[in-house]
């Protein structure tokens, strides 16, 4: 399979996981060592880190849909003092490099953990979630392109390390907001994270998750995945990480071809942990006997989409 | 049995093909067999992501998509020794295309996963408790403990009451339905509590649903009687990845997948976890 370069990093294939989708730590101890020898993604993107320790929210947190999952699982994370004594020196230890995904409800939370991150060599690059409310403006940062800028001002000068905004599908303007952050400096941009969405427990009439509201995820988002990825990579020139609903070796194919430069798998894990490996497989079969492969730039990056 | 070494049998990495030897009935339970020869063989309380290979998910808008999470029933047997047995009840579209399995069809599987069942701790004799199609981890814990245990076990009616047969019936094996149709006329509870008072030096097996286990934990603690309980969830990845299958302890919560299933009562705070049991 042909290494991909991202952001300089060298990868040894274009598929890696979604956060929150995959505990390596947990899987170690599920599956043992052959989780190492056989590891499913290229690079590890760990679960969201905020500055304090989280419980998540309180269950139920799942729901099943006709081809998808609904979760309300609240970020539950040890914080950033708990997560570099303990998660760090074990997923330093992986066979790929680790990204760190990072949330704060202020820019200077945020702040806060890009520099703790930035003096650690072990990782690679960071990945900002900007689906939460800035408690101080009560806008959603990933939502709002001045807020997006803003946030990515004040972070920019905090590391060296290269910079992945997640974007939120849940903003009125995606390609905006995408453009806002890397004016500001993000080195990548990653999309979609999950849309809202709600589910009423059959036998009350009222909400089911905990949360009240969830995450919507699966093959049942993958169209407007498709879609956002394709009109944020006509607007901007850096590396996407493109993700939603990937199943199979030909819908990551899609998203490269839309213009994505990798491609996360989340839910389909789930019901099968090794699926990053078999799909990294058929991409690069795909790509082997593809009369055009994707290479030297996507096929139809740059291409507006028309009024529907 | 778990030891203090090693606290699980380990999965081998991804979902595998599991061809299904036999769909037995057993009252209103359905037992599925196959065949897993390149599984380990599972310690009685660990569990598997079970879907069917064919008609589940896989890009066709419908459910079932997620795989289900299932004790294993029996581990060993059939002419290859590497039969596993899971016991279903159909009651959604996952265990009811589950139970469309006949043999020949194939399933597919992660497992096992989990922490099991430990032996009893010394001086006690262990005590099963079993309630509807939470027997299911009860027999092959029963295969594995040294000494032969009590074994109560409740269920609704007469219909789901042969599922006591699995665990072999005869003089171990006591009853109890909510109809009084067969057996011990109330809660299974009722012989655990009966069961204490002829002799507390006694540590509790237990599994069924989340409000009789709340009731075994509720006089387990009153009593000073351990109890193992193996706890269900909805699970949607079996192996720590999602955080959906969480129960409050006395520590915060923790994942049943991998934390569990199995969980000394003394830990909980309450089984009963909304939207447990689904």
């Amino acid at each position: 399979m042909t290494p991909v370069d991202f952001c300089g990093i060298e990868l040894a294939h274009p598929i890696i996981n979604a956060s929150g989708t995959f505990d390596a730590i947990a899987a170690r101890r599920a599956f043992g060592d052959e989780l190492i020898d056989h590891f499913p993604f290229s690079a590890f993107v760990s679960k969201t880190v905020t500055l304090k320790p989280r419980q998540g929210n309180p269950p139920p947190r799942l729901w099943e849909l006709p081809a998808g999952l609904m979760n309300s699982i609240g970020l539950p994370n040890k914080g950033l003092e708990g997560y570099l004594t303990h998660d760090l020196p074990e997923l330093a230890r992986l066979p790929v490099p680790l990204i760190v995904n990072v949330m704060g409800f202020s820019r200077d939370e945020v702040g806060a953990l890009v520099s703790a991150f930035a003096a650690h060599d072990e990782v690679a690059a960071l990945e900002l979630n900007v689906s939460c409310p800035n408690v101080e403006t009560g806008l959603v940062m990933g939502a709002d392109p001045h807020e997006v800028a803003r946030l990515m001002r004040a972070v920019r000068p905090l590391t060296g390390k290269p910079l992945i905004v997640k974007l939120t599908p849940n903003a009125s303007d995606v390609p905006a907001v995408a453009r806002a952050a890397t004016e500001a400096g993000a080195n990548a941009l990653s999309l979609i994270n999950t849309l809202r969405g709600m589910a009423l427990d059959p036998a009350t009439g009222h909400p089911w998750l905990g949360g009240t509201t969830g995450g919507v995820s699966g093959p049942a988002v993958r169209a407007i995945a498709l879609a956002q990825v394709h009109s944020v990579c006509a607007a901007v020139e850096i590396p996407v990480i493109a993700m939603g609903g990937v199943q199979r070796g030909r819908d990551a194919r899609e998203f490269l071809e839309a213009g994505a430069s990798l491609v996360a798998v989340g839910t389909e894990s789930f019901r099968d942990p090794a699926a990053g490996r078999r799909i990294a497989a058929e991409v690069g079969h795909l790509t082997t006997k593809a009369a055009n492969p994707v290479q030297g730039g996507p096929a139809f990056r740059g291409q507006l989409p028309q009024v529907l | 049995m778990t030891t203090a070494s090693a606290d699980r049998v380990q999965a081998p990495f991804g979902a595998r093909r599991a061809r299904v030897t036999a769909n037995e009935s057993r009252g209103a339970y359905t037992v599925l067999r196959c065949t897993d020869p390149p599984g380990p063989r599972p310690q009685a309380g660990q569990f598997y992501m079970l879907s069917a290979a064919e008609r589940w998910g896989g890009g066709e808008a419908e459910r079932p998509f997620l795989p289900r999470a299932f004790s294993v029933l029996r581990a060993g047997g059939g002419p290859g020794r590497d039969e596993l047995q899971f016991l279903i009840e159909d009651v959604g579209p996952g265990t009811k295309r589950l139970c469309e399995l006949t043999d020949g069809a194939e399933l597919s599987l992660v497992g096992p996963l989990g922490i099991g069942f430990a032996r009893p701790r010394p001086g006690r004799r262990p005590v099963l408790v079993g309630g509807g199609v939470g027997i299911a981890p009860l027999a092959i814990c029963a295969d594995q403990l040294d000494e032969e245990p009590t074994i109560l076990l409740g269920f609704r009616d007469a219909a789901h009451a042969p599922g006591a047969t699995l665990l072999g019936g005869g003089a171990r094996v006591r009853l109890a339905t909510d109809d009084g149709s067969v057996g011990h006329h109330g809660l299974v509870t009722d012989l655990l509590e009966a069961e204490c008072d002829r002799d507390p030096r006694i540590e509790v097996y237990a599994c069924g649903p989340p409000p009789m286990l709340e009731a075994i934990r509720g006089l387990c603690a009153e009593r000073d009687v351990p109890a193992q309980l193996a706890l269900e969830s909805g699970m949607a990845c079996g192996f720590g990845a999602c955080f959906g299958c969480v129960v409050p302890t006395t520590d915060g919560y923790i994942r049943i997948c991998v934390d569990g299933p199995v969980v000394d009562a003394s830990r909980l705070q309450s089984v009963l976890t909304p939207g447990g049991g689904h």
